[in-house]
């Protein structure tokens, strides 16, 4: 009954919490009854990392309608700040969830700075020219962790561009960071239930602010800019909040992945990771939030269902990918597909229209 | 036929330019798109010559199973006592796709080997099943891998391959108490802090100071230049210890140069740093794609030092369009030549389609390790069944015989290993020079 009082946007919006939390709870249920395959407990977590990597990314490709290539980089500055966070605080808090914590908004914190200043130069541009210029900035940031050393004692951070030993560590020291060879010996803090808590605080910010003032000014930048910006529209003022929190999410998304790992290389974070999280969010459907969300889950978890293919595995990924882009474009399939799902819509609209 | 392709070429365009004209993104979106669908076939096609096979029975004529295999406690068929029996569950993890897939086949195509000569030889009835895992050279996939092995009832692992995707992995094992075996993961990160990993290979510092002593002892530089690959945490490992040893040695090193993983093609810019600081020795830390583009570059531009590579340039002779009279003089510092082991060389080449390299001995060397290992122990304990042992009793079985002072294993990659109890082997290392298109021990 309540339901029926709110604005659709927003009930599609309770829509989408209500879908994590029943993934929530039905893998919890599993879990925690012992039935969930090695495999899968796995995989959980980086499902959650890349649902909020898809969602804020498609916060920018769908709804700020820039097409940006470099999303992966400010998952590497979240993930890598995380690590140096937890690490640091490891022998001052004893409390793990408050080391997470502390992790993923330190995470959060510096991607958004990542955020403004690369989004400066970036925003100014337009369709390929900002998707190429994003690209390099991931690449950038990939070279920069990679050259980085990074180590921690009692006197505080160290940070050097050349090696470990230029560090100039105390013999209690601990090198965090080691260029290409990334972090190593992270003690794993993430959790399923962080994991899913951080997915609900991210679709929270995102479907708020989409459907706030300001989200509404930026769907009528990028429906029209001219008219927009005929109308006092700040553009760059607007495009710049939208890619700020991308690029915030992204980052906590970052500290989640690699505080569930015992390593992280820059390397990981590449071009390829970038489009990996496009392809999440073209197949879910360009500014569709919810489809992000199951494209995310189910295309991370479908490379590790093909092992039975084994070496034609990725091939055979290619192929479902290639399909699934096909039969929903496809004009008579996606009849079919609203005469069975369609329905209920339709019916609600009338009721709406009346 | 050109001018057709051409029309067609100039028709997509026009289309892409109309769909541009509704909607600007899809043109670059559909361009990208397909281009990371030709990536993935890419790298799924570079795997296609990949042992595929999970479950190796015994199908190889058991006449090749006394060659290297004859173990220090080799079981005796007719012992009831001492013996070991049934089923190890074995699991083997690396790059069977991808940019780095050249290793993990090489280490699965070793590992494949050695468990069909165990399975043929079928001693008392002791039989391996192999699963082999594809991990990418990617962490999150490697341990991706481990867990779906673990469903699978893996007992023990080989692996992983390459040094990060271990580092991941090795962590797991640690917590789960499952032995792990990697039998190239050079990091010393791998085995560090963890008492049931260990390594067949040695560690990227050992190597770079072995070299550097191979260096002082033989007197074989005045000048010494490294070119180095600073986004490859073996390079740069090597190249660290190397630099350090070389200091307490009295080395004089005129040159450091490095270069990313991302462009390996163009070293005018090193070898002429190289050469303008006069240097006539250069060190290579680096696998051996890089290196045979800088012996060429190396000749063209009249350049003509001594090169001294590590292991990871075993596998120069066979790169395509190399021309391989550029290698002469080489030197390799590498555990394994092909031309020592004729048999396993033939055999692998059967089933790989191409020369193996040191990895593939490592592979090899792994799963009689562990099998020499659970021989040793039935030995010593009059008899041992594996079938069904969960991971983490084999795992303590296995900790407590590889670091048995008394287990020594004779391999491919050295005779009379040992190991310490934070995983390093202890072996020889051999150096080899690279004549007439061969290499001969230096």
């Amino acid at each position: 009954m309540k339901m029926k009082k709110l604005s659709p946007a927003s009930r599609s919006g309770f829509i989408n919490y209500a879908i994590v939390l029943v993934f929530f709870a039905v893998f919890q249920t599993l879990l925690s009854t012992g039935n969930l395959s090695n495999n899968f407990t796995g995989q959980l977590i980086p499902i959650c990392a890349y649902v909020v990597m898809a969602i804020s990314l498609n916060l920018v490709v769908g709804i700020s309608g820039e097409l940006s290539l470099g999303h992966a980089g400010f998952m590497s500055i979240g993930a890598f700040t995380g690590v140096i966070v937890s690490m640091s605080l490891q022998s001052s808090v004893s409390s793990a969830p408050l080391r997470l914590l502390a992790a993923i908004v330190a995470g959060t914190l510096v991607a958004a700075v990542a955020g403004v200043i690369i989004g400066v130069p970036v925003l100014r541009l337009n369709g390929d020219y900002l998707a190429i210029v994003t690209l390099a900035f991931g690449e950038i940031i990939k070279n920069i962790l990679n050259c980085l050393y990074v180590g921690v004692d009692g006197k505080g951070l160290h940070i050097s561009m050349k090696d470990a030993n230029a560090l100039n560590l105390d013999e209690n020291g601990l090198v965090i960071l080691k260029g290409p060879m990334g972090a190593t010996g992270i003690t794993k803090l993430s959790g399923f239930v962080s994991g899913i808590i951080l997915v609900l605080i991210a679709l929270f910010i995102i479907q708020n602010f989409v459907n706030s003032r300001s989200g509404r000014a930026i769907k009528a930048i990028r429906d029209n800019r001219i008219a927009a910006e005929a109308s006092g529209l700040n553009v760059i003022k607007y495009k710049m909040m939208a890619f700020v929190i991308s690029a915030a999410m992204a980052g906590a998304a970052g500290a989640l992945y690699a505080l569930n790992y015992s390593t992280v290389v820059p390397k990981k974070f590449d071009f390829n990771t970038s489009i990996l999280i496009l392809v999440f969010v073209v197949l879910g459907g360009i500014g569709n939030m919810r489809g992000s969300i199951i494209s995310a889950a189910i295309l991370t978890v479908l490379p590790e269902l093909l092992r039975e293919f084994r070496d034609y595995r990725m091939l055979i990924y290619a192929i479902v990918l290639i399909l699934v882009m096909l039969i929903t474009n496809n004009p008579s399939a996606k009849a079919f597909i609203h005469r069975i799902f369609g329905r209920r819509r339709d019916e609600d609209a009338e009721k709406g229209g009346a | 036929m050109i001018e057709k392709e051409k029309s067609i070429r100039l028709s997509g365009f026009t289309k892409f330019m109309k769909i541009q004209e509704e909607f600007h993104m899809k043109k670059t979106l559909a361009i990208l798109l397909s281009a990371m669908m030709c990536a993935s076939l890419m790298s799924a096609c570079g795997g296609s010559n990949g042992s595929s096979s999970s479950e190796s029975k015994a199908e190889e004529s058991s006449a090749a199973s006394d060659s290297v295999s004859e173990s220090a406690e080799g079981g005796d068929s007719t012992a009831a006592d001492g013996a070991l029996t049934g089923t190890l569950k074995l699991g083997h993890i690396g790059p069977l796709t991808g940019g780095a897939a050249v290793y993990g086949i090489s280490t699965s195509g070793g590992a494949k080997i050695a468990v069909d000569e165990i399975n043929a030889a079928n001693t008392n009835g002791f039989t391996i099943e192999l699963n082999n895992q594809d991990d990418e050279h990617d962490a999150e996939k490697s341990v991706n891998a481990y867990n779906d092995l673990k469903d699978w009832g893996v007992q023990a692992i080989v692996g992983c391959t390459t040094t990060s995707p271990s580092l991941a992995v090795s962590a797991e094992a640690f917590s789960d108490r499952m032995f792990m075996l990697t039998p190239s993961a050079s990091s010393t990160d791998v085995t560090d802090g963890k008492d049931n990993v260990f390594q067949m290979c040695f560690t990227d510092p050992n190597q770079g100071k072995i070299a550097a002593e191979y260096v002082a002892e033989h007197d074989l530089a005045e000048n010494i230049a490294v070119i180095y690959n600073n986004s490859d945490a073996y390079s740069t490992g090597i190249y660290q210890a190397f630099e350090k040893e070389a200091g307490e040695l009295g080395l004089n090193i005129v040159s450091v140069t490095t270069f990313p993983d991302d462009s390996n093609a163009d070293f005018s810019v090193q070898l002429q740093d190289a050469q303008n600081a006069g240097a006539d020795f250069v060190f290579m830390p680096m696998y051996y794609t890089p290196a045979s583009n800088i012996l060429t570059q190396a000749s063209a531009m009249g350049y003509d030092p001594t090169f001294f590579g590590t292991d990871g340039m075993d596998g120069i002779l066979s790169v395509e369009g190399f021309d391989t009279s550029l290698a002469e003089g080489l030197m390799l510092m590498t555990p394994f030549a092909s031309t020592d082991s004729p048999e396993f060389t033939q055999k692998f080449e059967e089933n790989e389609g191409f020369t193996p390299t040191q990895f593939a001995a490592d592979g090899y060397d792994c799963v009689y390790a562990i099998y020499d290992a659970l021989e040793f122990y039935a030995e010593a304990n009059g008899g041992y069944d594996v079938t069904d042992v969960s991971y983490s009793d084999l795992c303590d079985i296995l900790v407590s015989t590889f670091t048995d002072p008394s287990f020594t294993f004779d391999g491919m990659t050295g005779k009379n290993m040992s190991w310490s109890a934070n995983g390093e082997v202890t072996k020889d290392p051999k150096v080899y020079v690279i004549k007439d298109g061969a290499y001969t021990e230096a």
